[in-house]
């Protein structure tokens, strides 16, 4: 491993880090698509630092562009409270007409500008080593390095500062308010970081996938984690392992870092939405298919204790004519009744036992009266409700 | 100006490409009504990024450089993104707004990694990618603007077709369910349609900017009407002078490319439309805000007159105006105001109540 390529590798855990952190909060706001306007949307901001510095690690390059990512959330918002068009609409309005005025700033000033858009949109990693910081002749390393390190740095300081005002103004922006924390300022304190590491991060992995760096890893472990302080390091370990194991399979195919980074991610992703325990694809469909068969060996027994009288209506074999299911349909949940000892079938007639008249009362009255408060004591008698 | 238009009935390709963007901006703004009143705007934006793939696939990995190939190819592409969008959606807790902003992320990275990957340059910046993330209006062909019509053609038959049940959906989903209408296929239909008007902009307009091409006239659309019918013809209108504008724009000056041009232009058209409704314009919901303090005002100086008249037999006894000194809420101009609705009667120095104005101050608590 060379010292180039060991640079890189810094670079990419550090940008992965610095973005996964925000990304949190974004994700669990709700604000994912946030993070997509400002990368469209620092455009302008960009272009018109490098007019003035002709430098894309410039700190005032970041300052420019960084405005015009709180300024993409300040349109967005005051559109959104006009009332004029929904929220979605809001953001899908500003950040393409933020965009085109960058494109055409650039296109206007081709002689002067030497920036190029794919440069801003899909970045290059791969260059970093070469742009380095040189005091009094003595290498400090690559400028971008320092660049998103400081960003880093300042992100993790203002996040253990504020870790409880965050907390409590993401999950109860009213209780937040009323104890006196000014979720207004936290807000834009959040976006403010979010807009200085996009601009941070441009330049390695380029705008439009600065968005996969900042949602999926969070996307990834909200579906595994409720927890706050997991979701926040795991998701930065998430971050940190596709980007080394990215970086190293883009090595392999000669592809782009970034984007194989971002496909990484992608394939992470998929896996934990079809495996994820309790909120992945295939427990969910699991979980929907058991209810199913819950609820109609309810509406079954309902059906039972409905009939006790009439002996016909309780045949096995007219089962399925009465109650119109599928011969494997019935046989479930007939198979289901019956190992929870909740029938007993008798010369193919099925009568309810004891317990399963006494379930089916509970649930009748469960159901006709339906309050919170007996709901959880009801949860523990009931594998119905389970879950 | 003039040279332009001698320009434009001179110069066969700008015609094509005029009539190429027309046809673009109509179609998306017909079917991005839709996706503004679905709350889809960003299904659009997700798709536009997520078509890479398929391109690439297409381009790349089969060898195809038909211009039709690779539309089909993004067309895939989009609809596999649109049906990871809904499973994400329906099945975990994620919000609509994750689950487009991973599909939108990771999809167009695997397009990057493909294209780079084939093309054996680790540098993005050569492999073609410009022309599809920006557009490129100039690339505009007969054929291309062909197909656009016909696209186009088929899109208003299948909206006219299924008019009823596409504003049905739109309005209540669980009303159209119970009457029986199969709403999972009126939903592929629609989405269906949008992702199909995305995949013919990516050429004109580009990745970026093409949800704006989609939201933009339908926003602006919004804001003049309360009827689907007009919206989606209006936004139809907004789109196509959009991108005749545009085109005209960008050919008529140096360096400036069409699609955000175009894009800037259907922003303005929005601006134009937030500020100038004469419905639900800001404009006019600040001068109605204006008048109804107004009348407030005038009204609590009517009502401070009633309750001075009340005391005398006679309510129509001249009073000093002077005397509303201690209350400061009239002006010359308002007192002219209430004479002129024949409220009060002025005279010189004196103002009076007349019948009518004792009548509406009267009221004024009960008729609330």
């Amino acid at each position: 491993m060379t010292n180039a390529q060991l640079e890189i590798q810094v670079i990419l855990v550090l940008v992965a880090v610095a973005c996964a952190l925000p990304g949190v909060f974004l994700v669990l706001r709700k604000m994912a698509l946030i993070s997509d306007a400002i990368s469209h949307s620092i455009l302008p901001g960009i272009v018109i630092g490098f007019f003035i510095t002709q430098d894309l690690a410039s700190p005032w390059l970041i300052l420019m562009a960084t405005l015009t990512g709180v300024l993409t959330v300040v349109l967005v918002e005051y559109i959104q409270k006009t009332g004029l068009v929904k929220e979605d609409t809001a953001i899908g309005l500003v950040f393409p007409s933020l965009f085109s005025l960058g494109v055409i700033l650039i296109a206007r000033n081709a002689g002067d500008v030497h920036l190029d858009l794919d440069a801003v949109l899909l970045g290059e990693v791969a260059f970093a080593p070469f742009n380095r910081w040189m005091y009094g002749g003595i290498d400090l390393g690559p400028k971008s390095l320092w660049m998103i390190g400081t960003i880093l740095g300042v992100s993790i300081l203002l996040l253990l500062l504020f870790y409880k005002e965050l907390k409590i103004a993401t999950f109860d922006t009213g209780l937040a308010a009323s104890l006196g924390f000014a979720p207004v300022g936290i807000h834009y304190g959040l976006m403010t970081i979010s807009s200085v590491t996009t601009v941070g991060a441009f330049d390695a992995i380029g705008a439009i996938l600065v968005v996969a760096f900042m949602i999926v890893p969070a996307a990834c472990v909200y579906l595994l984690t409720t927890n706050l302080k997991k979701m926040l390091v795991w998701s930065s370990l998430v971050g940190v392992f596709s980007s080394i194991v990215g970086y190293w399979v883009a090595h392999v195919l000669d592809a782009s870092i970034a984007g194989t980074i971002a496909t990484l991610l992608g394939l992470l992703f998929f896996v934990v939405y079809l495996f994820a325990p309790n909120k992945g694809y295939i427990s969910q469909w699991y979980r929907t298919k058991q209810q199913k068969t819950e609820v109609a060996m309810l509406v079954f027994m309902l059906h039972l204790a409905n009939h006790q009288e009439e002996e016909n209506e309780r045949n096995i074999d007219h089962l399925q004519e009465h109650i119109n299911w599928t011969k494997q349909r019935a046989k479930k949940v007939l198979k289901l009744a019956n190992q929870n000892n909740m029938i007993a079938i008798n010369s193919r007639i099925i009568n309810l036992t004891p317990k399963g008249l006494s379930f089916t009362q509970q649930a009748v009255t469960y159901i006709s009266e339906n309050k919170n408060s007996e709901l959880e004591g009801i949860k523990n008698d009931f594998f119905l409700f389970r879950g | 100006m003039e040279q332009y238009i001698y320009l434009l009935m001179s110069d066969y390709t700008l015609q094509i490409i005029t009539l190429g963007t027309a046809m673009l901006g109509a179609l998306c703004g017909m079917l991005g009504s839709f996706a503004v009143l679905r709350k889809q705007s960003l299904l659009g934006d997700a798709i536009a990024h997520a078509s890479l793939p398929g391109i690439a696939i297409v381009f790349l990995v089969l060898g195809v450089k038909n211009n039709n190939g690779l539309l089909l190819g993004a067309l895939l592409s989009g609809l596999v993104s649109a049906v990871f969008i809904k499973g994400i959606i329906s099945k975990t807790h994620l919000k609509s707004d994750t689950a487009l902003g991973v599909v939108l992320s990771t999809f167009f990275g695997f397009g990057m990694l493909l294209l780079t990957y084939i093309q054996k340059s680790p540098n993005a910046n050569q492999s073609g990618l410009e022309k599809y993330l920006f557009g490129q209006a100039a690339t505009l062909l007969a054929e291309d603007v062909w197909l656009m019509s016909m696209i186009t053609g088929v899109a208003l038959f299948v909206v006219l077709l299924f008019w009823k049940e596409f504003k049905m959906v739109l309005f209540d989903v669980d009303f159209t369910k119970t009457l029986g209408f199969h709403v999972k296929f009126i939903d592929t239909l629609m989405t269906s349609f949008i992702v199909i008007a995305i995949v013919m902009g990516l050429q004109t307009v580009g990745v970026v900017l093409m949800s704006a091409m989609l939201l933009a006239p339908a926003a602006a659309a919004r804001q003049w009407t309360h009827s689907l019918s007009k919206m989606v013809f209006l936004a139809g209108i907004f789109g196509g002078v959009s991108g005749v504008l545009g085109t005209a724009i960008s050919a008529s000056a140096n360096n400036l490319s069409t699609g955000p041009v175009i894009v800037l232009i259907a922003t303005f058209f929005v601006m134009i439309s937030f500020v100038f409704s004469p419905t639900r314009g800001l404009l006019f919901r600040q001068i109605k805000l204006w008048k109804n303090r107004n009348d407030l005002k005038l009204m609590k100086t009517l009502l401070f007159m009633y309750n001075l008249a009340k005391d005398h037999e006679n309510i129509s006894h001249p009073h000093k105006i002077l005397l509303l000194n201690n209350f400061q809420g009239y002006t010359r101009k308002s007192l002219k105001r209430l004479e002129s609705e024949e409220l009060i009667q002025l005279n010189k120095d004196d103002w009076a109540l007349t019948q009518k104005g004792f009548n509406t101050a009267e009221n004024l608590y009960t008729n609330q």
